[in-house]
């Protein structure tokens, strides 16, 4: 595996009173497509300034593969950058933004025309070369910037928001083009994104951050499924999330069957949990729309895991390959749930507006966070 | 289609009332006098001023003497330096207004001398730089020197007073580009490898070059007819062409001389455009084709 380890130890940095990033330590492994994923102004971009060069923690290290680069300028750093805004050249054309770091190095002219033909062919920018960066599309732009990034062979590509001024379309093409190049390249990428489904779909590991802080690190499933805080859970997907109390907690094979309370719903629900919490401990709950039945009838099975509640279609979204409705429980609350679209096997007429409904769910489809932020 | 063609004619005639203004302004105003002038250059001169209306080429053949041509060597050494000076001082400066939050603030700073008039700010200047003028009352009250320095009626006072003279011209120009530059470039450039002055050299400087360009011109042509400033501040040293001029005019009373001084200017600033112009033209196409970094 080519590339470094990005270690990134107790750092911090502020802005006057506003803390970008707070006591932020994070292992990147070498190799890895590793995403920083939060809302903006969480401290992501910060912290990929700070692993190029372009700012300086108030405290704290970075190491790349064990070494540490804060003494050394940007230039000096095995790491390269994909900005936001592209960054390119505007005077040169794409040939000559793509030969840019290599002519800076003073190679003789055959290298740098070969290197330059062999990067343009990896980003397939071959019919563009003498174009001026004013008359390509914001794809090609992108390609020039990745390629511009990449012909240095850096240890550690930096990816800031490198999609997000691309139509939606084009992002998802660029995003498996993105992945392709990352298994080709084989260095460590480190991409920063305020969009969950791209972070889900490219990356090893995701960390997520909130207000300076990692919430949580781990792979796009641990993440999803199994959110370590109220707001991972809400920032990641869509989810119904409730404050619950712990009510008893039974052991259950080698997971415990627990009970909550919450107001909210008004009744008791059962999840299953790894851990056994103790009676009273006030916990969020949270279970995914996708995860919820919507069904006219009753379900027909019944048993302690099944949980059952019924009520209105308020309103039903259509959206192509899946509908979302959102329910008003009996009990006064309003639940998301997402259905896959009925077909002609399935039995019985289509829900709709107004309709009278029951949402369930099993006890292992709940998840509970046990760790309450703010 | 019809409606349309009949529009697009009528627009063409009207384009030509919207140049019109302009071309009437050029005409009077710079068309005819430099007719005047290339007129006045060829004819003899009259007694007291003036001219009489005989051809001749009398004007150019005075022209054609060592001591003119010093003075025009002089006056092109003291424009190419005061303008070399001038873009080195204006050129961070207006790099560092540009990058600056309290832009009002600067350009306000940079406008404000203008309220005054030209003759007065050059008399502050004497004001400071004489023999017991600001500067040496202040080193001899210190205690740092006996005598008085010559700072003042010299070629060097004259280069001053010049760069303070022209240095807004130099710095509004350039710092409208820098101001539109995206200095993400820089770090883009700094990214892959150059340090900070490479990064300045090879992004900065060329997408900026417009503004260098008319900083130069805005300049370099101004000083080099200049003549208040050697005037009132220089010495034997820096007469320069402008000062020809004038005193061919109020004092020998050679007018076609001073017309043909006149045009030298003319043709050395139409010269340093099309210069300028050319080089541009050069230098985008060797980056359409060319290298980056030379």
């Amino acid at each position: 595996m080519k590339g470094f380890d990005v270690t990134v130890r107790d750092v911090s940095r502020a802005y006057g009173n506003f803390k970008a990033l707070d006591n932020v330590s994070i292992h990147i492994r070498k190799g890895e497509f590793f995403s920083l994923l939060g809302p903006s102004g969480c401290g992501k971009t910060t912290l990929l300034r700070i692993i190029a060069g372009f700012d300086s923690p108030d405290t704290g290290t970075v190491l790349l593969d064990g070494n540490n680069i804060l003494p050394l300028p940007p230039e000096k750093r095995p790491v390269n950058t994909v900005f936001q805004s592209y960054a390119l050249f505007p005077h040169l054309s794409v040939q000559e933004n793509i030969a840019f770091p290599l002519r800076l190095k003073k190679l003789p002219e055959s290298t740098i025309a070969e290197r330059v033909r062999e990067y343009v062919h990896l980003v397939q920018l071959d019919d563009h070369i003498s174009k001026k960066p004013a008359m390509l599309s914001g794809g090609q732009k992108q390609r020039v910037a990745i390629a511009r990034a990449l012909i240095n062979e850096p240890s550690v590509l930096l990816l800031d928001e490198p999609l997000s001024a691309l139509d939606a379309k084009l992002r998802q093409n660029l995003l498996v083009e993105l992945d392709h190049l990352h298994d080709q390249v084989g260095i460590t990428f480190i991409y920063v994104t305020h969009d969950q489904s791209e972070a889900l779909s490219v990356s090893d590991r995701i960390a997520v951050m909130n207000q300076g802080k990692i919430l949580q690190v781990g792979s796009p499933y641990e993440i999803y499924e199994s959110p370590a805080t109220d707001f991972v859970a809400r920032f990641i997907g869509e989810t119904n999330l409730f404050q619950a109390v712990v009510k008893h907690c039974v052991p259950d094979q080698d997971i415990y069957m627990t009970t909550l309370n919450i107001p909210e719903l008004g009744k008791d629900i059962t999840v299953t949990d790894y851990d056994l919490l103790p009676v009273g401990q006030r916990v969020s709950f949270t279970v995914r729309p996708e995860k919820l039945k919507i069904t006219s009838e009753r379900p027909f099975r019944s048993g302690k895991d099944l949980n059952v509640f019924a009520g209105v279609v308020e309103e039903p979204v259509y959206s192509g390959f899946h509908s979302k409705y959102y329910v008003r429980l009996d009990q006064g609350s309003v639940v998301k749930v997402i259905q896959q679209h009925a077909n002609y096997l399935d039995e019985g007429p289509a829900i709709s507006w107004k309709d009278t409904v029951y949402v369930s769910w099993i006890a292992e489809d709940g998840y509970i966070v046990e760790a309450i932020d703010s | 289609m019809k409606a349309i063609h009949q529009n697009s004619t009528r627009n063409r005639r009207l384009g030509f009332l919207y140049t019109a203004p302009m071309g009437l302004w050029l005409t009077l105003f710079f068309l005819v006098p430099l007719s005047i002038i290339v007129t006045y250059s060829f004819l003899k001169k009259g007694l007291y001023g003036g001219v009489e209306w005989e051809f001749t080429f009398a004007a150019y053949r005075q022209m054609i003497n060592p001591s003119f041509f010093r003075v025009f060597l002089r006056t092109l050494w003291v424009s190419i330096l005061a303008t070399t000076i001038t873009m080195i001082l204006a050129l961070p400066c207006a790099y560092a207004m540009a990058r600056s939050r309290h832009q009002v603030f600067y350009l306000g700073l940079i406008i404000i001398p203008f309220w005054t008039n030209s003759l007065i700010r050059i008399y502050a200047w004497i004001a400071v730089l004489s023999s017991e003028g600001f500067i040496n009352e202040a080193l001899r009250t210190l205690g740092i020197i006996q005598e008085s320095l010559p700072l003042i009626y010299n070629q060097g006072a004259v280069i001053t007073v010049l760069v303070y003279m022209y240095i807004p011209f130099a710095i509004l120009p350039l710092f409208t580009v820098i101001d539109k530059f995206d200095f993400q470039l820089l770090e883009a450039a700094r990214d892959v490898g150059s340090s900070k002055w490479q990064s300045i050299r090879h992004v900065l400087l060329p997408n900026i070059r417009s503004g260098i360009i008319t900083a130069v011109l805005f300049t370099f042509i101004p000083i080099f007819g200049a003549y208040t400033v050697p005037l009132l501040v220089g010495g034997k040293d820096s007469y320069m062409i402008g000062n020809i001029i004038v005193d061919q005019v109020t004092k020998t009373r050679n007018w076609p001389l001073a017309a043909a001084f006149s045009l030298i200017i003319t043709a050395v600033s139409t010269f340093g455009v099309l210069w300028m112009l050319v080089s541009t033209r050069k230098e985008r196409r060797r980056m359409k084709t060319g290298r980056a970094i030379v």
